[in-house]
């Protein structure tokens, strides 16, 4: 019982062996899934860096149609901004939580922080329902297109992770996580905390600064 | 040797790792505090939509998202404490983007 608390709060389990398992550890001491993540957000940056560029070169253009001036919220993509902002203190605080082998506390900030997630979509699906009603669609201009690109690339990301974070939890309450439970905990976190930093990006140059 | 000693012996090993090897964590209450700022800087960035901040208001707008975006990168995602390796291929993709397309911006005159 003494022996299980000491795994559990160094947040690794011991295989069958009495062996602890560091995500598949390669002989250099990385960890494969680490390093393959770190690699995909580094990619990710490249493609968001693509959209973003192509959202700045095109914003001012939508000759006939509304333009960012006229359809911006400020007030509501503050707050969803906020939310977003949030959720990154909940995962720190679940991935925390896990690294202390604490599976219930690390449960319910992974539910808290898909709760703010689904928040932050809702608030971007009505923003799109919003600017779709004002007469701007996907096709109306190259601003709107570079637009809803960006961004909607962008809430797929944080819908993808609110499944991720989901699913991590359901799982982690069958008890049915294979490896180490904390750094799996660790890789759906340095996802999410990626997402924010993008959104932190798109909120500053395409909301905050004029077209 | 039994399992609690050996087990004790790997816990006491792991506390022998130098800090660059494995990421620190910190306390919860730290967490919250950075997350404070952070609110903070946003209410800041924001406040740029009402306050007429003159000639600073682009410069405002860019410290406050470089601090946002670097506090997030090296406290919560722990980049700060990680091998160096994962930070050279995330700050690789990071300078590659910026290089990459502040150059593309810059072929179609966008900074003119």
């Amino acid at each position: 019982m003494a022996d299980t608390a000491v795994h559990s709060e160094a947040g690794h389990e011991p295989d069958s062996h009495g062996h602890h398992e560091h995500g598949h550890a390669h002989a250099s001491g990385l960890s494969n899934n680490k390093l393959a993540m770190w690699m995909f957000l580094g990619s990710e940056c490249l493609l968001f860096g693509g959209l973003i560029a192509v959202y700045m070169l095109y914003r001012g253009r939508h000759a006939g149609s509304p333009g960012p001036d006229q359809l911006w919220d400020v007030p509501l993509t503050s707050i969803s901004s906020f939310v977003l902002l949030m959720s990154s203190l909940t995962m720190v605080l679940a991935v925390s939580a896990a690294k202390q082998g604490d599976d219930r506390r690390t449960i319910n900030w992974l539910v808290t922080t898909a709760l703010l997630g689904a928040t932050f979509v809702g608030a971007q699906v009505y923003e799109f329902t919003h600017f779709y009603r004002e007469g701007v669609g996907f096709t109306t201009s190259l601003f709107s297109s570079s637009f809803y690109t960006l961004t909607g690339f962008h809430g797929v990301h944080v819908t993808v992770g609110v499944l991720m974070l989901l699913a991590l939890s359901g799982i982690m309450r069958r008890s049915r996580v294979t490896g180490d439970k904390a750094e799996t905990v660790e890789l759906v976190g340095l996802y999410w905390h990626f997402v924010d930093i993008v959104w932190i990006v798109i909120f500053t140059l395409v909301y905050l600064i004029p077209a | 040797m039994s399992a609690s000693t050996e087990h004790a012996a790997t816990l006491e090993a792991d506390q022998d790792i130098p800090d660059n090897v494995e990421p620190e964590h910190h306390s919860d209450g730290y967490y919250i505090k950075v997350a404070l700022i952070l609110a903070v800087l946003t209410a800041v960035e924001t406040s740029t939509y009402w306050i007429d901040f003159g000639p600073l208001f682009l410069p405002t707008l860019f410290i406050m998202m470089f601090l946002k975006f670097f506090m997030v990168v090296m406290i919560f995602m722990h980049l700060r404490d990680e091998k160096p390796i994962y930070r050279f291929l995330f700050y690789t993709g990071l300078a590659l983007a910026l290089v990459v397309y502040l150059g593309a911006l810059a072929t179609f005159h966008f900074f003119e």
